[in-house]
C-alpha cells in the first residue's frame, strides 16, 4: 500500500542491519518511525533498535517518539510488541501522563474489555489521532479475538468490541459476508454472526498429534530388538 | 576452570575489603614459582603444537590444581613477569592475562575498576587479534565458551558495580570517571557482533545444512591445519549476544541474535554443558516474557531431563555448582510457564517428579490468584531471572543513589502485570473442565461476574492462550479449548492425553535393564 517509500525506508533497514548497535543511527531511526507513521507501515526490529540506543543514552530519549512507537505496538496486537517496547522503557519514564494512559490502554485490550478501551481511547484522541489507522488496527485485533472464540457471535457483541453501531455496522457486516465469508443469522433477541471457521473456534480442525511417537524415541528400542 | 559463574555476586560492591588485605600485601607478582614456570612452558608448547587435548587438559585441571594449591587468595604472577617462559609472545601473553583476570574476578573480591578497565582493555586486544590478526591457534572449545562467557559475566559484574554508587568513596568515584569508557556497551555489543560477523558463521551453518561444509560433525575444530578460534567465539558470540538482550530486558533481539543455531539439531551449543545450560536457560525465558509458554516448557524439560541423566559426569567439574544453581532456577521457571500455561503432557515424567518434589505447594498457590499467589510468582520470578542490568553510565553530578535495582524491578513489574491479565483465567479452566456445555449466563452466576465480564474473560484466555510465532502465526498453547455459539459455551473435549506409545518405549527399555542385571548375578 505504500510504493512511493520503500527506497528510503529500505537504506534504514540496512544500516540496521550493517550495524545494530551505531549510536550514529539514533536520528535516522527517529525518522523512520515517523516515516512508520505516515506511511502505515511497521517495523518492529527498527523501533527496538530505537528504544535500544535510548537505553544506552537516556537523555537522547524524546517522548514523542516513544509515544509514537508505543501506538504502533498497540497496533501490532495480538503480537506482544507492546511490552516487548515496555520492557525497554526506563520505569521513571513510564510514569509520563499520556505513557500511563497508553498502558491501561494496553491492559483493557489484552483482557479483552473492549467497551472500556474504546471509552478510554476517546477521552484521549490527541494522543492517538496522530497516528494514522488506529481505529482500524484495534478493530482488526478485535475481531481476531472474537474469531478464536466464537463461532457465532451476536450481533451487540460485536458492535460493542469493534465500536460500529447502526447504518456503519450494517455495512462492515455487509463487508465481511462478501469478502470473509461471514453468515448473518437471525437470533432469539438480535442478528447472530456466523464467523469464519479457524482451527480456533473449531478446535475439532485442530490435528491430533498427541498419539505419535517420534522417531528418535523409537530408535532408543532398536538394540533391544536386535 | 573457575569460569561460567554466571550468578556470582559482586564482592559487597566496594569499599571495605580489609579481610583480604593481608594476603595481597605478600603478594608480589613478580615472583613465579617453578611450578607456574613448568606449567607457562607448557601450555606455551602445546599450543604452537595445535595439541588440543594436552592444551585442554592443562586448561581443565592445571591451571584449576595451581590455582587451588598457589592462588587461593592471591593472583596469579604477573604476564610480565611469565614472559620469558613464552618467548615473550603476545598472543600468549594476552590468553594468560585472560586467565589471569578471570581468576582474580573468581577469587579475589572486592576489585577495583581499574582491576576492570585493564580486563576490558586485554579483552579488547585479545579479540582485536582475532579478528584482525592471523591467529594460527586451535584452542579447546570448552576454554573459548568461557572467554565469551566470562566477558559478559565481566560487562554485568562492571554494571552492577557502577551503579551501586551510594557505597563510593571519593577514590573510587573519581577512579569511575577516569575508566569512564571501559566496558561500555556498544563496545561490548560491537565485539560480539563483530565475531559473529567476521567469522561468517551463520553463513557457515546455513552452508552446512546444504552439506557444503563441517562444523557441527567436527565440534567445530578445523583438522585441516586451520585454526577454530574465530569460528567457534563467533559461534558462541551469538549465544553471548542472545544472553546480554536477556540482561537488557530485550528479548525479540535475544532470540533473533540466536536464531541461527537450531535448537531441534544437534549442535556445537551441547558440547560444553555450560554453553548448553545458558543457551537454553535464556532462551526460556526470553520465550516466557514474549508469553511464548509451550516453546519455553518444551526447551526447558529437554534439558531438565538431561542433566537429571548426566549431572553425575560433572561432579568434579568446577562448574558442577553452576550447575545444580541454573538447574534449579529452570525449575522455577518451568513452575511458572506450568502454571500460567497448564501443559503437563509435555512434560517427561522424570522431570514432572522433580518439579513436584521442588514447587508442588508453590504450583498450587501460583494456581489460586490470590496475594499469596502473587507473593509465589514474585519470589520464584526474583529467584530465577537473570541479574538484569541498566547499560547507561552513572550521572556523578547529581545525587548519588544505587540504581542496580532499576532494571531487575522494571522486569518484575511488568511480568507481574502479565500474571495479573491473567489471574482469571484458571477460575474458569477450572469451571469449564466440568461441562461439555454451559451459558454465558450461568457461568457467569458460578463465578460472580456480570455476562459482559466473562465474555471478556472468556476472550482474554483466548488471547493469552495463543501465541505469534515468528512468522506472525498464531498457535494455540491450550490444553483444552472451547468455543462460543452464540450464548452457549461448548468445551471440546478433553479426555487426557494418554501417551501409550512413549510409556511402553520406556518399560521395554527398563525392563531390558533390569534383565541385564539378572543376566550379570552370579550364584557361588
Amino acid at each position: 500500500m505504500e510504493s512511493e517509500q520503500p527506497a528510503e525506508s529500505y537504506t534504514v533497514e540496512e544500516l540496521v542491519a550493517v550495524n545494530p548497535y551505531n549510536p550514529d543511527i539514533l536520528s535516522d531511526l527517529e525518522g523512520f518511525v515517523n516515516d512508520q507513521v505516515s506511511n502505515q507501515t511497521y517495523n518492529l526490529d527498527a523501533n527496538l533498535s530505537l528504544l535500544r540506543l535510548y537505553q544506552f543514552e537516556p537523555e537522547r530519549l524524546s517522548v514523542q517518539i516513544v509515544s509514537r512507537i508505543l501506538i504502533k505496538a498497540l497496533m501490532a496486537m495480538p503480537g506482544p510488541d507492546f511490552s516487548l517496547c515496555l520492557f525497554l522503557i526506563p520505569e521513571q519514564v513510564q510514569m509520563e501522563e499520556q505513557f500511563k494512559t497508553l498502558i491501561v490502554l494496553s491492559h483493557y485490550l489484552e483482557t479483552a474489555r473492549f467497551r472500556q478501551f474504546w471509552d478510554e481511547a476517546s477521552k484521549n484522541r490527541s494522543i492517538l489521532d496522530v497516528v494514522p489507522g488506529f481505529e482500524q488496527a484495534i478493530q482488526m485485533y478485535a475481531i481476531h479475538v472474537l474469531s478464536l472464540t466464537y463461532q457465532k457471535v451476536p450481533r451487540p457483541v460485536l458492535a460493542e468490541a469493534i465500536n460500529i453501531e447502526g447504518l456503519a455496522l450494517d455495512k462492515f457486516l455487509e463487508y465481511h459476508v462478501a469478502n470473509s465469508g461471514w453468515v448473518i443469522e437471525k437470533g432469539a433477541h438480535s442478528h447472530i454472526i456466523v464467523l469464519s471457521r479457524n482451527e480456533f473456534n473449531h478446535p475439532e480442525l485442530k490435528k491430533n498429534t498427541a498419539e505419535t511417537v517420534p522417531f528418535e524415541h523409537v530408535t532408543r528400542i532398536f538394540p533391544v530388538l536386535s | 576452570m573457575a569460569a561460567a559463574s554466571y550468578d556470582r555476586e559482586d564482592g559487597g560492591g566496594g569499599g571495605g575489603g580489609g579481610a583480604q588485605r593481608g594476603s595481597r600485601d605478600a603478594y608480589d607478582p613478580n615472583y613465579v614459582p617453578d611450578s607456574v614456570k613448568t606449567f607457562v612452558t607448557h601450555l606455551y608448547r602445546h599450543i604452537r603444537d595445535k595439541n588440543v587435548y594436552e592444551i585442554h587438559q592443562m586448561y581443565e585441571g592445571g591451571f584449576q590444581r595451581l590455582s587451588d594449591r598457589l592462588f587461593r587468595d592471591a593472583p596469579w604472577p604477573s604476564a610480565e613477569a611469565v614472559a620469558p617462559y613464552c618467548d615473550g609472545d603476545h598472543v600468549f601473553l594476552l590468553l594468560y592475562r585472560e586467565l589471569w583476570y578471570r581468576h582474580a574476578y573468581a577469587r579475589l573480591s572486592p576489585l577495583t575498576a581499574s582491576h576492570r578497565a585493564e580486563s576490558w582493555a586485554n579483552y579488547c586486544d585479545l579479540f582485536s587479534v582475532v579478528l584482525h590478526g592471523v591467529v594460527n591457534m586451535q584452542l579447546p572449545n570448552q576454554w573459548l565458551w568461557d572467554m565469551v562467557d566470562e566477558f559478559v559475566y565481566q560487562f554485568q559484574s562492571f554494571c552492577q558495580y557502577r551503579a551501586k554508587l551510594k557505597s563510593k568513596t571519593e577514590d573510587e568515584l573519581q577512579q569511575l570517571k577516569q575508566f569512564d569508557t571501559a566496558w561500555n556497551v556498544y563496545g561490548v555489543l560491537n565485539y560480539l557482533q563483530a565475531l559473529v560477523e567476521k567469522s561468517m558463521i551463520a553463513q557457515i551453518l546455513e552452508r552446512e545444512k546444504e552439506g557444503l561444509e563441517q562444523f557441527t560433525a567436527t565440534d567445530g575444530y578445523d583438522y585441516e591445519g586451520g585454526s577454530n578460534v574465530l569460528k567457534v567465539l563467533g559461534y558462541y558470540s551469538m549465544i553471548g549476544l542472545l544472553r546480554i538482550h536477556c540482561l537488557l530486558g530485550d528479548y525479540h533481539t535475544g532470540l533473533k541474535c540466536l536464531a541461527p543455531i537450531d535448537l531441534n539439531q544437534q549442535g556445537v551449543y551441547t558440547i560444553v554443558i555450560g554453553s548448553h545450560i545458558s543457551t537454553i536457560y535464556h532462551y526460556g525465558f526470553a520465550n516466557l516474557m514474549m508469553r511464548r509458554y509451550v516453546d519455553a516448557i518444551r526447551e526447558f524439560n529437554k534439558i531438565l531431563l538431561y542433566i537429571v541423566k548426566y549431572k553425575q559426569y560433572h561432579q568434579k567439574s568446577p562448574q558442577y555448582d553452576q550447575i545444580l544453581k541454573k538447574n534449579e532456577q529452570m525449575y522455577a521457571l518451568l513452575a511458572i510457564c506450568l502454571s500460567l500455561c497448564p501443559q503437563h503432557n509435555l512434560i517427561d515424567e522424570n522431570v514432572s517428579t522433580q518439579l513436584k518434589e521442588k514447587y508442588n505447594d508453590k504450583m498450587t498457590k501460583m494456581q489460586r490468584f490470590d496475594d499469596e499467589s502473587y507473593a509465589a510468582y514474585d519470589e520464584l520470578f526474583s529467584y530465577a531471572c537473570p541479574k538484569f542490568i541498566t547499560p547507561s553510565p552513572p550521572v556523578l553530578d547529581q545525587p548519588l543513589t544505587n540504581y542496580n535495582q532499576d532494571a531487575y524491578r522494571l522486569q518484575l513489574k511488568l511480568f507481574l502485570y502479565e500474571v495479573k491479565q491473567q489471574q482469571l483465567l484458571s477460575g474458569v479452566r477450572s469451571y469449564l473442565k466440568l461441562y461439555s456445555t454451559i451459558t454465558i449466563a450461568k457461568l457467569a452466576q458460578y463465578m460472580e461476574v456480570d455476562e459482559a465480564t466473562l465474555r471478556s474473560i472468556l476472550m482474554t484466555y483466548k488471547h493469552k492462550m495463543h501465541a505469534v510465532d515468528n512468522n506472525g502465526k498464531i498457535v494455540s498453547s491450550t490444553d483444552f479449548d472451547f468455543y462460543i455459539k452464540e450464548d452457549v459455551i461448548h468445551v471440546a473435549e478433553s479426555k487426557p492425553i494418554k501417551r501409550h506409545g512413549d510409556y511402553f518405549l520406556r518399560q521395554i527399555l527398563k525392563f531390558e535393564e533390569m534383565i541385564g542385571e539378572l543376566e550379570k548375578v552370579q550364584f557361588d
